[in-house]
């Protein structure tokens, strides 16, 4: 299923449009000290990797999840070696953009892809990933509103003259290309970034057959095959750091669609008190054991609104690192309140993980809300749904 | 380890007691800088600690030990400090079938027993020796955490009965000390999680939990520390004590004061 695209980093083809933005003269910018994750503990020198940077905070490498305001929330990225668990919609129709922004970030970084679906070909995934914009495109297109808040960029300054010429948007020390970009959702992928960048698939009804002999180990076998294959991709390309001399270090970004559903052969989502309860836990735990060792980050979408037993939601809530809800509006009561007729739902922040560190950044704001306009995804603060959502509490007892 | 956090259990590296089973709870908020105040505490008390690190990386807990003023890494190589981590452990059981028995061999079985090899490894790390080196003041067992132990298919009576073996050999031969942490699922209906955590309070000389603040998010305070002395060692002390703090941590200490009577404006 791998498409046999050559390594993402080193070619580009000068007509592809974010090639002036990742091709930048790498910088001799190198890091010392240890790392949270990764497995080379000989190798204490971290060459800058394409589209990651060291978080402000510890240093820990961050990667984009594709969406510049999400990297805000989450205290400027998703820290390679962790997950970040998407808690889907009511209908399945927002987490999945989600889920696209953190591939498309991937191709246009350079980083490899794995892909695991049971529901949709991975190739046809691809395909239907959001198209990446350039700066001057972006100005253009998006409202006022979203860019109101940036700096005009005809403002000179005066006293601090030479910062006029930075790049802006960038919050942190810089790594050899850009972190996070922008992309339109009313256009695909432009093929040439898809067959240039290196990716896996991994589609559930290929990889099983219907003789399946497997040791019996409480994982369903849909799990146990996708963690073998993770765990095959890993030790093969060496993100594990296994190969050391073999080429340049990359990330390798997984993302794992509807984990939990009927469809990956659990049914936890079925019924209250299942005999594979422990399948989901056991698979959240080991990919994160793999995860740990090796330079990668992994994005999961869960109908966790399906599961039954919320013990099972607690729980898996504690194995993930990173917990991102989204809450839509359709269906709901919340459709016809007039306070929320600009957003599209709630975006929640369940958890943060605290790597390296006692405390984490969190923002203040607690009340965000999303929308999809045509082409991009916003999530901004909700003022007024704060005030609603307080006095909702208060008149209703649940 | 946090000095305020000392001086609120009444205790020093020096002075530390033996013989007790410390619980750590944490409900609605994470309780792991717990779990790193009695790592630090116990190695600058000079005890001989095995860590059964289930959560995250060694890494991580050694860079936070360096904020708090030990060196998990030098602890290790000299002998003070025994290591198990879950999440490299995992790894390797799962994808690379052994031959010889592993703490955490549960993982491959479909049923998951009993934790004998895990307490078969917490001995023979925690075993005295009688060889005239530096002699370490007392074993220490610290785990974090006992529910993710649930998680992996380990039913609660088996994580009870880990807990008792430990406490036999640990508190009451060696006089030693077992420090653990489990979450409070709250009203996630985790009955599991409830007997485990029931249980084990039963058992415990000392309970510290961590709440987070009832009226929801707070800037200035990230939570409120409940600590529960139980079982006092002296006959003499009548009834259990118990204090209220509410706590904010920072880079690498811990601010504690008073719960307020006014509510906190917004």
């Amino acid at each position: 299923m791998a498409a046999a695209g050559t390594c993402g980093t080193g070619t580009r083809s000068t007509g592809s449009m974010v090639a002036a933005a990742s091709t930048n003269n790498v910088t001799s910018f190198q890091r010392r000290g240890p790392r949270a994750s990764g497995a080379d503990s000989g190798c204490s020198r971290l060459v800058s990797i394409a589209g990651t940077r060291p978080s402000v905070r510890n240093g820990q490498l961050l990667v984009s999840t594709g969406l510049p305001a999400l990297d805000q929330l989450l205290g400027g990225g998703l820290a390679v070696g962790t997950v970040l668990l998407i808690e889907e919609d009511k209908y399945n129709i927002y987490s999945p953009l989600l889920f696209k922004y953190f591939l498309a970030e991937g191709i246009v970084s350079g980083h490899a892809l794995l892909v695991a679906s049971a529901k949709e070909d991975p190739a046809d995934i691809l395909q239907k990933l959001p198209a990446p914009l350039i700066d001057d495109s972006y100005k253009k297109e998006c409202d006022e509103d979203v860019c109101s808040h940036k700096m005009e960029p005809d403002i000179k300054m005066k006293i601090a003259w030479r910062y006029q010429l930075l790049p802006k948007m960038e919050a942190g020390p810089v790594s050899s290309s850009r972190f996070g970009h922008y992309y339109d959702i009313s256009k695909r992928i432009p093929q040439e970034l898809i067959e240039t960048s290196k990716w896996h698939g991994f589609f559930l009804p290929e990889k099983i057959s219907s003789a399946f002999n497997v040791e019996s180990c409480s994982l369903t076998p849909g799990y146990m095959k996708l963690l073998q294959f993770i765990q095959n991709i890993i030790y093969k390309e060496g993100f594990d750091g296994s190969n050391p001399q073999k080429k340049q270090k990359n990330i390798l970004r997984i993302g794992i669609q509807n984990l939990g559903s009927p469809l990956w052969g659990d049914d936890i989502c079925c019924t209250e008190n299942c005999d594979t309860s422990h399948s989901l836990t056991k698979f959240l735990y080991i990919l994160r054991g793999l995860l740990r060792t090796s330079l990668s980050a992994c994005i999961i979408t869960m109908p966790t609104h399906l599961i039954q037993n919320k013990a099972v939601i607690a729980r898996v809530t504690n194995l993930s690192d990173t917990v991102v809800g989204l809450e839509s509006f359709i269906g709901s009561e919340k459709e016809t309140n007039p306070l929320y007729k600009d957003y599209h739902g709630l975006i929640h922040i369940r958890q943060i993980p605290r790597l390296n560190n006692l405390i984490y950044d969190i923002s203040d704001v607690k009340d965000l809300a999303f929308k999809l306009k045509k082409k991009l995804f916003t999530i901004e603060v909700s003022q007024e749904a704060g005030k609603v959502v307080w006095y909702s509490r208060l008149f209703n007892s649940s | 380890m946090f000095p305020e956090l000392n001086n609120l259990l009444n205790t020093t590296p020096e002075g530390a007691e033996q013989g007790k089973l410390t619980l750590l709870c944490d409900a609605k908020t994470d309780g792991s800088f717990l779990v790193h105040h009695f790592l630090s505490f116990y190695l600058k008390a000079n005890c001989k600690v095995c860590f059964v690190a289930l959560v995250q990386s060694f890494s991580h807990y050694n860079m936070v030990g360096q904020k708090l003023g030990v060196s998990l890494t030098t602890a290790r190589e000299r002998g003070q400090l025994v290591v198990l981590e879950g999440l490299k452990s995992a790894v390797d059981i799962f994808f690379r079938p052994q031959e010889e028995p592993h703490p955490l061999q549960f993982l491959r079985e479909a049923n998951a027993g009993d934790l004998q090899p895990l307490y078969a490894f917490v001995r023979d790390a925690l075993e005295p020796v009688d060889c005239g080196e530096a002699a370490w003041r007392c074993p220490v067992l610290l785990v974090d955490d006992l529910s993710v132990l649930l998680s992996l298919g380990v039913g609660p009576v088996a994580v009870l009965d880990f807990v008792h073996y430990c406490r036999a050999t640990v508190c009451r031969e060696w006089k030693g000390n077992v420090v653990a942490l489990v979450h409070d699922s709250g009203d996630a209906e985790d009955e599991e999680s409830d007997v485990l955590l029931n249980g084990l309070s039963h058992q415990s000389h000392l309970i510290l939990r961590a709440e987070g603040l009832a009226t929801g998010f707070c800037k200035d305070v990230h939570g409120q520390l409940r600590i529960l002395w139980r079982r006092p060692l002296q006959p003499t002390t009548p009834r259990d004590r118990s204090l209220t703090y509410q706590y904010k941590i920072q880079d690498k200490s811990i601010f504690c004061c008073e719960p307020s009577s006014e509510p906190y404006s917004l």
